[in-house]
């Protein structure tokens, strides 16, 4: 099984989210591997051990993204690549990121590729499916059960809290939703280990991308933080009181029942 | 500039979604005087195309095929398509719904297209039309705008209002036959988990319940509770992990966002990844024994004490209210 994990360095979930100069401020902040991205390496090393192969897991960014992807080394994937785009683009959107990812997969002839769901800074969750239709192969979004035999695959995936149960076959990408695994922890002997794992590092130029290819589609014109909510109003008196209270609130003052 | 807009109607069990009517409204915003066509797509599904004219659609194509009597990505892409060939859309606008979700990406790669997805806001209309989503979990908003290509939008459920229903307006209905072939995934069966059938996302009041909720049976107090109010069940990471309810449930970072009319958090502190799932809602209840409950900080109305007492006293006075409406 030639396996790869598409993998995003995004903040940590605990981070308060400051805003200046119309940007997000990364500085200081705490970087995770994307939650969902944890459920994808955790399923593709679980599939490896089971039937053999290798776990490439692959991202796009800077310098900054090598310490996710040693992060996945240690947890037990076997190779990691970073094409960093730094230098050469300013801006990305999912159009882009998905036709930089399908230029480096067209010729690896992956079996499996794993991606999250959605990415929680973002949160467009389009790179997954857009990259499957670049490569022409199929791709099964929010799974929460993975089962290969041979190129048959039987999937188990979310869709809004009923469970869909379906068949395909491999070739294929599926995006992990929360519940498919419990993400391991890098042990110590799998963080010295993952030191001299290979990691390799491209550039737009290395797979033939001109910048004009990878121009963007969508542009932001204003970030910003949503508006404070002014203080509530915790209730007082006896219980019974109280919830009458809050009906009538519910009913009179705020109209939602 | 006025555009000529497709959106797709979600059928689910026979019925439109309410978040179709929504992105009818989206389109004739973004269409600003343009063609606003329904797109349908099914097998069996053309009964409620007048609803969609109903709902401010001007005409509505449909593909009918045996093939799309489950929704997968290959029949219902290869049906889109063909539809959008014909058309040539300037504008498409799908609800951001597991379905949407799904299928948009491919049409956008397909049609060599940015997407913006989860839009809870427009802002202008026609060329200048401004959208805005969450980002950061719904920490952030940001405005985007289309540089290059069509514009196509997937629109976040509950959030845009829809246009009034008009049983009087009239649109023609045209059906185009399509070849589906090729499926490469067989749809066995789905498992229904979701109470009384009102989903999470499209949830009007969600009573969501955290660990204060102790057990799998304490979450029964919190169903009735939504049943009366027509609304869907949530709850925290903290009463998952517990294994207190399934996964499915829900809301926060990891999870779902929802943003109904009204929600009634019930036994949940408030951490920072739960409140990320939830704080745009309209109007929301906080019931916790703790009064330094992080909760409270994003509540409108709070009651502190045990959610065991005052759930039921909540469902009393909601039913009273309704024999007395």
């Amino acid at each position: 099984m030639n396996i790869f994990v598409l993998v995003k360095r995004t903040f940590d979930t605990e981070e308060k989210i400051v805003v200046a100069g119309g940007k997000i401020q990364e500085d200081g902040a705490e970087f995770i591997i994307n939650p969902y991205d944890e459920y994808a390496i955790e399923e593709a090393i679980q599939k490896r051990d089971a039937l053999g192969g290798k776990v490439t897991v692959v991202t796009i960014g800077g310098e900054d993204a090598e310490k996710q992807l040693r992060t996945a080394l240690a947890m037990g994937a076997d190779e990691a690549v970073l094409i960093n785009t730094e230098d050469d683009l300013d801006e990305l959107d999912q159009y882009s990121s998905a036709y930089i990812l399908a230029e480096y997969l067209k010729d690896k002839e992956a079996d499996l590729i794993l991606a999250g769901n959605v990415a929680i800074d973002g949160g467009s969750g389009q790179v997954g499916p857009r990259l499957a239709d670049l490569l022409g192969i199929n791709y099964v979004t929010t799974i929460t059960s993975l089962e290969i035999e041979g190129t048959n695959v039987k999937i188990v995936r979310d869709i809004e809290g009923d469970s869909e149960v379906l068949e395909t076959s491999l070739p294929l990408l599926v995006t992990a939703q929360q519940g498919l695994n419990e993400p391991r922890y890098p042990s110590l002997p799998g963080i010295m280990k993952a030191k001299k794992k290979p990691l390799a590092e491209l550039e737009l130029d290395d797979l033939n991308i001109d910048e004009d290819d990878v121009a963007v589609k969508i542009e932001t014109v204003e970030i910003y933080l949503p508006p404070q909510k002014a203080a509530g109003r915790v209730l007082a008196g006896e219980l019974q009181a109280q919830v009458k209270e809050l009906v009538n609130l519910l009913h009179s003052e705020a109209k939602v029942i | 500039m006025s555009k000529k807009v497709l959106v797709l109607g979600e059928v689910r069990e026979g019925s439109l979604r309410n978040v179709s009517f929504e992105a009818i409204a989206a389109a004739k915003q973004i269409a600003d005087g343009g063609e606003v066509v329904g797109v349908l797509i099914g097998d069996g599904i053309a009964s409620v195309a007048s609803e969609l004219v109903a709902y401010g659609a001007d005409r509505v194509v449909t593909v009918e095929h045996p093939h799309l009597k489950a929704y997968t990505s290959d029949g219902f892409g290869q049906a889109f398509m063909a539809i959008a060939e014909q058309e040539n859309p300037e504008a498409i606008v799908f609800g951001h719904t597991a379905l949407g979700k799904d299928l948009s990406p491919k049409i956008a790669s397909k049609l060599q297209s940015g997407l913006i997805s989860d839009v809870t806001e427009i802002e202008g209309a026609g060329d200048t039309a401004l959208f805005i989503r969450p980002i950061y979990s719904g920490k952030a908003f940001e405005k985007v705008k289309v540089k290059d290509g069509i514009v196509f939008v997937t629109i976040r459920p509950n959030n845009i209002a829809p246009l009034v229903k008009d049983e009087s307006r009239t649109g023609s209905v045209a059906a185009i036959s399509v070849d589906i072939t090729n499926l490469r995934t067989i749809i066995k069966e789905v498992v229904r988990k979701s109470t009384a059938g009102v989903d999470l996302s499209e949830a009007k009041v969600v009573v969501a319940g955290g660990r204060g909720v102790k057990s799998e049976e304490g979450f029964a107090p919190l169903k009735e509770l939504a049943n009366v109010l027509g609304g869907a069940v949530g709850a925290s990471r903290g009463a998952c992990d517990a294994d207190y309810c399934d996964y499915s449930l829900q809301i926060g970072q990891t999870g779902k966002v929802v943003t109904p009319d009204l929600y009634i958090a019930a036994g949940i502190s408030g951490a920072i990844q739960h409140l990320a799932g939830m704080s745009n809602s309209k109007v929301i209840v906080a019931i916790n024994k703790d009064p330094e409950a992080n909760i409270f900080k994003v509540a409108d109305y709070g009651i502190v004490g045990d959610l065991f007492e005052v759930i039921p006293l909540l469902i009393e006075e909601f039913k009273a209210l309704k024999v007395n409406a």
